[in-house]
Formats: C-alpha cells, structure tokens, sequence
C-alpha cells in the first residue's frame, strides 16, 4: 500500500504537478492558509520549505501539518542544517504520527546566505545520509540501532541540479541518493530544457520520479539577482533578455508566461514526469502558471 | 585588557606562532613599541612592559624557564595561540594571563602572507578517500558524500572567493584515477571518534606515569 496519495500518483502515469510555500516570518499563518487554500486542489502536493535560503521562518513541519488541516497533500522538506541526527529522527516520528508522509531530504543552504550568519551550522549528516537514516528507521530501528517501537513508512524524495555548470560530480551525488533510497526527485530550476533532455537520457536508468524545477521570476533584475546570489542558480541570458522585455509593472506576467511553456513543453515532449513549481514568494500566481501550460485543474 | 595590571610581561612563542609571523619575538618587539609609544601618547599610562619569547608555550619544560620573570609582573600577555595563553594558566594558577592574539586556524602558507585553513584536528581522518582535500575542513557544510547544488564556476556558495571543496576533490580524484572513492557511501560522521577535550595518551608516557 502506497504511504500517501503522492506516492500513489507517483506511481501512475500522471503527469505530476507540485509546488511549494515558504512559511511565514512570524506566527502569522493567515497568508499562508489562504495560499493553501488556493492551491490545494490545483497540485499534487504542496512542499513547505525549511528555513529556505537559511532565512529562520515559522517551521517546515508546523506548515505541513497546516497543509494536512486544510485538506493539501504535504510534502516536508528536511534540511541537515539546523538539525542533528537525534532532532531530525524525532521529526520525523513526529511528522509519521501526524500523517505526513511524504519526505524531502536536502542537506540545506549554507547559513552564510541567510538572516542569522553567526548562528552554528549543524551538517550532523548531509542529505544521502538523511534518506539512509530514513530507510534505517523505517527497518524498524534508529539511527544507533536502537529499536523503535513503531516505525515510521514514508514517501522519500531528495534534490538534484541537472544545469550545474559542472555535472559530473552531481551526477555522482544523484547516483548516491538513488542507492540511498529516493523515490523522486525535484530539481533545482530548469531553464534550459537541453541541460534537462541530457540529464534525462542519463536518468532514465534508474526507476525514480524526475519532477522538473520550475522558478518563476518577476523580473529581468529578479533573474539577474538570482544569478549572482542564489546557490547554484543559472538564468540564460535569452531568458534574461525576455523577461527584460515586460512593459513596466508586467515583469511578473511575463515570467509566468516563460515558466508556462517551459512547462507546457516538458510535459508535451513528455521530458519528464512532472514539475514542482518555485513561485518563491509568488504562491498566488501558482494556479495562474498552470493554466497558462494548459494543466487542467487536477481535483482529489 | 591590560588595564587593571601595572607590570605585564608581552610573552611570544618561538614555534608555529614565529612562523605564522603572529606572535614570534618580532611581533613581541612589535607591539612593545607599540604599546609604549600609545602611552606616551596619552600620557596618563602607568604600565611597564617586560618582553620575552619562550620555545614552545605548549610545552611545561619551556614554560618552567620563565618563572622568575612571571613572578616580577602583574599579567602575561600571550602571544601564543590558544594553546599556549590555557597552559601558561595551568602552570601559573596565582597569574592572569591574557590572550594577545585571536588564534583562528591551522592552516598553510598559501604564498607570502597568505594562510588557509587546512585541518580541523577531528580524529576522523578521511583524507585518504577524498584524494588529500579535506571535505570537513574547507567544505563549508563538512559534508562527506560530494558536492551540494550551491557550487557555482568552481566556488562555494557561502562564498565566491572560495573553492568548493567538492569539485577539487572530484577533479584530483579523476586525476589520479580514482573517481570510485568518491562513488561510495560515506556514512555520517563519528563525532566522538575521540571525545571532546580530546587526549592522546602515549604508552611511554602512560607507563611511566604508572611507575611515578
């Protein structure tokens, strides 16, 4: 039986559509309830990010079970960078018990990126370590061999970066996570579709979901900052250069037109098998990008 | 820092801190001028300085041979690394002794004036696998199984100045035709491969410890 309806349509032929929120900066939740609102029938699962770009928000795991409560599918994205092996596995029961049962594991930002530079960062494991830990409880014991009374069963995912300026070595990495265990892969933003053909015929050896990264910018300057200040992020200058385009205050329009097709082609050329859609602090134009790549709405 | 002590003895340390060019008898000369010029200046200073440099801080045998002088002064102002201001501590229990440096690193002279950062002393070697470039050292995150998504032409993504660890790894293990130790699977990291504060005890030592 499959550990959640995510894993279920993982496991069909759909074409996969998900997405992600950013939690609040504070206790406020209101915002982000109405974007669950919004988008909880329109995609397959929603992600909730985990301090994303190291910036401390309301926590990865109280927005999945706020995704739960609103009738969404959650997917819980664990970083290694906040927490040690005993506070992730504690999580992890926590979230199992709760009935969120779809897990993805990254190693996490550098804390450097983010709001609070000086604080520790933890690396206690990195993000394969994170998906063994995960098939080890799942046997039935913790991580020090410890046995568990009752074991947690989850759906789990990890990140990969088909347009790396230098692919070997992530592709060595990807091979780990496949070992590892991860059932479904959500990529880093994808602007270029060649870099995704060729990760995809390099890919398709292995029985994982490749769900396909989709950033959505608001503005050649927003593309431009990412290039200089995201981690590993690469906007093509042609992509740039569309966007810069946009008549003044239609920037974001355009962008959701560019994430359109770049959807719409993957799913018509059949590239990959599915998308997760970044809107990063755009979720309401998330329905929006969806019926601009002729997704009809999905219904549970 | 010296403020409350009338008479303070400037110590440097002879070995890796002459080296580093951070706290040799150079340095100690260095900032002996330093201090006494500053006092002129302002006029209202009551200090007297004694400089010194002993062999090694670190080492009981160097530190004895300045117990006469320790004993003239109010506080040791150390230029020795970390190491060197806990031991003189221990050896003088009746002495303040103040950190003259901010000990940061052990590390290598990249080129003239250059120091990098090299070894974090874990007791969890791994240098063998990751073709002698240390992950845990000057990988950002210390993580073992390759390199996260953040590498961007070569650099960290904390930092653009900063190589990313995991690709100089890559390129010298395919280098030495040895990519496969990057392939396997490295477990997580044993913290406590020797516990914090760590000791090394050596078997001579220890018998003769036993037999005193």
């Amino acid at each position: 039986m499959a550990n959640s309806l995510f894993e279920e349509k993982l496991y069909s032929d759909k074409f996969i559509v998900t997405t992600e929120i950013g939690p609040p900066k504070g206790a406020d939740v209101s915002e982000m309830v109405h974007h669950i609102d919004l988008l909880r029938d329109k995609v397959d699962a929603i992600n909730v990010t985990d301090h994303q770009s190291s910036v401390m928000r309301f926590p990865s795991l109280g927005g999945c079970l706020l995704v739960q409560e609103h009738g969404g599918e959650p997917i819980f994205q664990v970083t290694c960078r906040d927490r040690n092996r005993l506070a992730i596995q504690a999580d992890l029961l926590l979230a199992y018990f709760r009935g969120v049962r779809n897990v993805l594991c990254l190693t996490g930002d550098s804390i450097d990126v983010g709001d609070h530079k000086e604080a520790k960062p933890v690396f206690d494991l990195d993000s394969v370590q994170l998906l063994k830990m995960i098939k080890v409880m799942e046997s039935g014991t913790d991580m020090a061999g410890n046995e568990l009374k009752g074991a947690p069963s989850l759906c789990i995912g990890a990140s990969v970066h088909p347009e790396a300026d230098f692919i070997e070595p992530q592709l060595v990495k990807f091979d780990k996570k496949v070992a590892a265990g991860a059932q479904f892969f959500q990529t880093q933003g994808v602007f270029d579709l060649g870099s995704l053909r060729r990760f995809m015929q390099y890919a398709s050896q292995f029985k994982v979901k490749i769900l396909a990264g989709i950033i959505v910018m608001s503005s050649a300057r927003m593309a431009q900052y990412m290039n200089d200040n995201v981690p590993g992020i690469i906007v093509p200058q042609a992509i740039i250069d569309e966007l810069a385009t946009a008549e003044k205050g239609k920037g974001l329009q355009k962008g959701i037109e560019v994430a359109s097709r770049l959807i719409k082609t993957i799913k018509q050329e059949n590239l990959c098998h599915g998308v997760h859609v970044m809107a990063v602090g755009n979720e309401g134009i998330v329905p929006d990008i969806l019926e601009g790549a002729e997704l009809v709405t999905i219904g549970r | 820092m010296i403020d409350p002590y009338q008479r303070v003895l400037l110590l440097g340390c002879g070995t890796c801190m002459t080296v580093c060019d951070a706290g040799g008898e150079r340095e100690v000369s260095f900032l002996h001028s330093a201090l006494r010029l500053a006092q002129a200046k302002s006029g209202d200073g009551i200090h007297s300085f004694l400089e010194y440099t002993v062999k090694r801080q670190c080492d009981p045998e160097f530190i004895d041979l300045i117990a006469d002088k320790v004993s003239e002064v109010d506080a040791i102002l150390s230029l020795g690394c970390g190491i060197g201001v806990q031991a003189l501590a221990e050896r003088f229990p009746d002495m303040s002794v103040l950190p003259g440096v901010n000990t940061s690193f052990m590390g290598m002279a990249k080129e003239s004036g250059v120091w990098d950062e090299r070894c974090a002393a874990c007791g969890d070697c791994r240098l063998e696998e990751t073709a002698g470039i240390c992950p845990i050292t000057r990988c950002t995150k210390g993580i073992l199984n390759g390199p996260c998504a953040g590498t961007k032409n070569g650099k960290c993504e904390a930092s653009k100045d900063m190589d990313c660890a995991w690709i100089l790894i890559y390129k010298r293990l395919e280098r030495l035709q040895q990519l496969e130790k990057m392939r396997r699977f490295y477990p997580p990291r044993n913290f406590r491969a020797i516990p914090r504060p760590k000791r090394i005890t050596s078997k001579v030592s220890s018998t003769g410890e036993e037999n005193g």
